[in-house]
């Protein structure tokens, strides 16, 4: 299996003078059709790396290594956000066709792909309507379209589902592990929810620390379709519900220290 | 009741011209071919000063918005400028353009101008960052680009109802502009209201509604048109 993202001593600081480190010499890797989540201690700038290895913010030290074959068709990396953010001022198929423009793809092509991508997350047909007219569950669904519309290697995926209710986050979360499965991306999805980490995860990496750093790796081995509520599930959850309180430990002390 | 307290005697018929007199003032006024030139010559008036202080009030206000450092640059100077009605700006259009449509044109520009200058710099920098962020996520980083994609679009609402507000207000400033001799409305509401000719004032009052109106409800179609996602 060949890496698509490296990061290498990775690190961000804020604040004056960079006072303000969140994290530092962050090393993270994810392989090709890999299925990485990450959790942490809030602040520990989980949305922030995301960003970074997006390429919307600019690292302070370090480097994002994205291997991806240079193509003018497609965009190696397309995020979702946590809000569904899409312009209201464009149908739901002008949204999907957002990264497409720019990109060297004929309109025929293009449209073919808006039609694919609904029909992937389930909302064929929907094109011509406007965002306010759907839930926010579907928005969340074209957020997912658009990103996948650019045919991306990787996805970045910063807690999509953390502003659903409970029943359409679970319908969501076996969505997204179906068009997984069928697209064969890697996708780095960032949550502040173990469960949902555990049951959509190959590896569940664990951000904690001030400055935050990768503070455990956990392979996520059980088999997926004995994952909701199992017994191996709950104690793969457990064991890094612990792992968690620990984190938050040491990164309160840090602080005091600081 | 208008028609009414008019015809009792109890206020001269100069002072409130009773409203069945105004049909016959305006068959007079469109026999002599006032009625039509009048009208025209201040729909031209109307029509550049609108375009010109919409255009670069959008403009400018657009670009202070994106860069802060101009605003803090100029916010001084809006502050000076932007209290002074348009037509204390009378004396600097005659001595600039001379009695001219230029100057007319000019003073019309200025209270638009401010409006659309204030709503679009407010309106930019209302956009909703996060959907910035996206389209940079999407790949569109230039600022033209940015502009197209997001700025503009979100920014729409808000610009269109300062153009909408300056619609409103240029015909509150056409008549005075032409107060000192330009031809338009107004100087015919000056000649007739020295010859006491106030149904004439009257008709040209209803003129002035009937255009203003008439150019509202054009411009709230377009506007829903344009604005047809919301809800």
């Amino acid at each position: 299996m060949a890496t698509v993202i490296e990061t290498q001593d990775l690190g961000v600081s804020f604040g004056k003078g960079g006072s303000n480190k969140v994290f530092h010499h962050l090393n993270i890797s994810v392989e090709e059709g890999e299925f990485v989540t990450l959790v942490g201690v809030s602040g520990a700038g989980k949305s922030t790396l995301l960003r970074v290895v997006a390429d919307l913010i600019p690292p302070n030290d370090g480097s994002v290594k994205v291997v991806a074959e240079a193509d003018r068709a497609r965009r190696p990396i397309a995020m979702v956000f946590q809000a569904p953010l899409l312009m209201p001022w464009r149908t739901i198929a002008g949204n999907i066709n957002l990264g497409l423009e720019g990109l060297n793809v004929p309109e025929q092509e293009r449209r073919e792909r808006v039609e694919q991508t609904l029909n992937l997350v389930g909302l064929a047909g929907y094109g011509e309507r406007w965002p306010y007219q759907l839930s926010g569950g579907q928005r969340q669904r074209i957020g997912i379209a658009r990103a996948l519309a650019v045919n991306p290697d990787v996805l970045l995926m910063d807690e999509p589902f953390g502003a659903l209710d409970a029943i359409t986050r679970t319908t969501l979360q076996d969505e997204l592990l179906r068009i997984w499965k069928e697209t064969r991306k890697s996708i780095l999805f960032v949550t502040h929810d173990i469960e949902e980490a555990v049951y959509l995860g190959d590896r569940v990496l664990l951000l904690g620390g001030k400055p935050a750093r990768i503070v455990e790796d956990y392979p996520v081995t059980i088999d997926r379709s004995d994952r909701r509520g199992s017994e191996a599930f709950l104690r793969k959850v457990e064991e890094i519900k612990a792992g968690l309180s620990e984190a938050i430990a040491m990164t309160d002390h840090a602080l005091e220290d600081s | 009741m208008w028609e009414g307290i008019s015809r009792s005697g109890w206020i001269a018929t100069h002072l409130l011209p009773p409203p069945s007199v105004i049909p016959a003032s305006l068959y007079s006024e469109v026999k002599e071919g006032f009625w039509h030139s009048m009208v025209v010559a201040s729909l031209r008036h109307y029509t550049i000063g609108f375009v010109i202080g919409s255009v670069l009030g959008v403009m400018l206000g657009v670009a202070v918005a994106l860069f802060p450092r101009v605003e803090a640059s100029q916010a001084w100077l809006a502050r000076i400028l932007r209290p002074i009605p348009p037509l204390a700006w009378i004396p600097f259009a005659i001595i600039w353009f001379g009695i001219t449509e230029t100057a007319a044109a000019f003073i019309i520009s200025i209270g638009i101008f401010w409006i659309n200058y204030f709503t679009a710099m407010g309106a930019v920098q209302a956009v909703d960052k996060d959907l910035i962020e996206v389209a940079r996520a999407f790949g569109h980083r230039s600022l033209p680009a940015l502009l197209r994609k997001v700025i503009l679009p979100g920014a729409a609402p808000g610009i269109l109802s300062g153009l909408r507000a300056g619609l409103g207000q240029g015909w509150m400033t056409v008549v005075a502009a032409e107060l000192f001799g330009i031809e338009g409305i107004g100087q015919r509401m000056m000649e007739a209201s020295g010859l006491l000719a106030t149904e004439i004032v009257v008709l040209y009052m209803f003129s002035i509604a009937l255009l203003y109106g008439v150019s509202d409800y054009v411009f709230v179609h377009i506007q829903r048109k344009i604005l047809a996602w919301q809800r």
